[in-house]
């Protein structure tokens, strides 16, 4: 089929991978891009609960506003879509049965 | 004791960048603080570091541009750094900022606001399920770390933000479900006047909207997303026709995607200049509320100037000049540059605020659109507040939003209203029967963005606490 804007998926070069943890579970980044950026390419959508209503929630704005996209790392709590990624991070969802 | 420049710029995009160039260059002494790692803004965002090879696009080539200027340019560049507050001080301008963790406060005799727009979106019942992203905010996604928000995308908004996303999936390798646009094809004609005015993004758009359908993507013209189903991801969206005062009226089909974009246009971000006390003006052809500005950036407040998206939503190629015109503005208040910008450049803004306010003219909500919004729909997400939650607060006598939020906490939480308030303030305005000039924003207040205590606390022994003498028992 004729493309007009070409597929440019097998020219982007990303730089050596790292693996990071998201809620025990392994993921696999590169470094120097977001966590949200990491979390998304392995299909992790779900990135906390509301602490409301325990509605699952993802990553909404993508420029550090909303806070929908928070995670806690080393104890603090901040936007993955701010977060660059580092081989060894441990990344733990909000709200999640998990963490209780 | 802070530091004390002549003129600080807040926001490093098209125009809080060029402010900067065109002040240093002046002779000032300038810094520009800016919340991303390089210069660039939304709209030129640049690329990861993890990106290490990939083609060029109109925007990384104009960003690249720009951030070479500024770097061999004398202004300092704060960047990873976010306002949180800003004060009068005397004659001065106190703004604090946080960096790496820690809070500290900068000094000028001007300041320029150039803190561009964040993206309206209506609410929609599912919009808060993982997988329901910005239509602005895939581009931040796609543009910095060329990632998709799926597999399989609903792309849905006004404007042509909606072909450029839907044309970046295509490029990224995604597949574009559907396209789903309030905007009919007369609305696109109305604007072919101004579009003559770039030829080149005339031709960009026909590449994208000749390739969508070459692909065979659906294109509703006239239509919305009314409602997003799936629990911990998207798994279908529904659309439905609008009707001519933008209101839902049936004709439902479902598409089924993992992802959606959803956008209604921009917003200027006009927090900041709130704080600084420069009165608002509504004008829904400029985005919504806008601080009221000269189009030299000055503003009714001694040394402060406003530019760019953040003084009403015009693009980019004119927030470029505005920043420029702002940048002299604020120059010749402290006495340096010429007093008088160039009538040329004053000239070359007006034409590219034209083309820009065309497009925004795209986006500009129409009267029955928040009838997408259904009573259990969440309209504040951070509180989860319904929009039943909210016309009870209306009907119980909440007449502005100052008074919704602090009687239902509906712009308190974390986003601090960011997402919610524009919705809120027409709903009351259109419960109340009143028009929308009424209802402003509420009033912001500090942090403008979150602050952790640690970094308002610093560093400090325990031990060189002054602990008073206990009373005696």
């Amino acid at each position: 089929m004729i493309r007009l804007v070409p597929d440019h998926a097998t020219l982007i070069n990303r730089t050596a991978c790292v693996e990071f943890e998201f809620d025990g579970r392994v993921v696999t980044g590169h470094a120097g891009e977001t966590v949200l950026a990491a979390l998304m390419r392995a299909g992790i959508r779900h990135l906390r609960d509301a602490p409301t209503d325990g509605a699952p929630r993802g990553a909404f704005c993508c420029i550090g506003l909303c806070q929908e996209c928070l995670v806690q790392i080393d104890g603090a709590r901040i936007e993955s879509c701010r977060q660059i990624v580092s081989g060894g991070l441990t990344v733990q969802s909000l709200g999640r049965p998990a963490d209780g | 004791m802070a530091e004390i420049y002549d003129i600080a710029i807040i926001g490093a995009g098209p125009a809080g960048a060029n402010a900067a160039l065109t002040a240093s260059e002046q002779g000032c002494r300038v810094v520009v603080i800016d919340e991303q790692s390089k210069a660039g803004g939304q709209v030129w965002r640049v690329k990861s570091a993890a990106i290490a090879k990939a083609p060029d696009t109109p925007e990384t080539v104009a960003g690249n541009a720009l951030r070479d200027a500024l770097s061999i340019s004398h202004a300092v560049h704060m960047s990873d750094t976010q306002v949180w507050q800003i004060e009068r001080e005397a004659d001065d301008w106190a703004i604090y900022v946080l960096a790496a963790g820690r809070s500290r406060k900068i000094m000028s005799r001007a300041l320029v606001l150039a803190s561009g727009a964040r993206e309206f979106v209506q609410p929609v019942p599912g919009w808060t399920t993982p997988g329901v992203v910005g239509l602005a905010g895939a581009t931040a996604l796609i543009k910095q770390d060329m990632t998709l928000p799926g597999q399989r995308t609903v792309v849905s908004g006004t404007g042509p933000l909606v072909f450029f996303v839907a044309s970046e999936v295509r490029r990224h390798g995604g597949t574009v479900a559907a396209i789903v646009t309030p905007n009919h094809r007369t609305e696109w004609l109305r604007a072919m006047p101004f579009m003559a005015a770039r030829p080149d993004l005339l031709w960009r758009g026909s590449i994208w909207i000749a390739d969508l359908m070459l692909a065979r993507v659906p294109i509703f013209w006239g239509y919305a997303v009314s409602e997003v189903s799936g629990g911990d991801t998207v798994t279908s969206v529904e659309v439905c026709k609008l009707g001519p005062y933008g209101a839902p009226i049936g004709r439902v089909s479902t598409i089924h995607a993992d992802s959606v974009c959803l956008g209604n246009g921009l917003i200027p971000a006009i927090e900041a200049a709130q704080l600084a006390g420069v009165p608002l003006e509504h004008r829904p052809d400029l985005g919504g509320w806008v601080p009221r500005a000269d189009s030299d950036g000055k503003t009714s407040i001694a040394g402060l100037f406003v530019c760019g998206d953040s003084a009403g939503i015009r693009g980019a190629a004119a927030a470029e000049i505005h920043g420029k015109l702002a940048g002299l503005s604020a120059c010749a208040f402290v006495g340096k540059g010429p007093s008088v910008a160039p009538v040329g450049m004053q000239r070359r803004y007006a034409r590219a605020a034209r083309f820009g306010m065309a497009m925004t003219a795209l986006s500009i909500p129409k009267p029955g659109s928040d009838g997408l919004t259904t009573p259990q729909t969440i309209m504040c997400r951070c509180e989860s507040l319904t929009r039943d939650d909210i016309t009870t607060e209306i009907a119980a006598g909440a007449q502005s939003s100052n008074a919704v939020k602090s009687g239902l906490r509906a712009g308190m939480g974390p986003c601090g209203g960011k997402f919610c308030q524009s919705a809120i303030a027409r709903l009351i305005a259109k419960t109340e029967g009143r028009p929308e000039t009424d209802v402003p924003p509420p009033t912001p207040r500090p942090p403008l963005r979150p602050v952790p205590t640690a970094a308002l606390a610093g560093d400090f022994d325990y031990a060189d606490l002054p602990i008073p003498k206990p009373a005696p028992l």
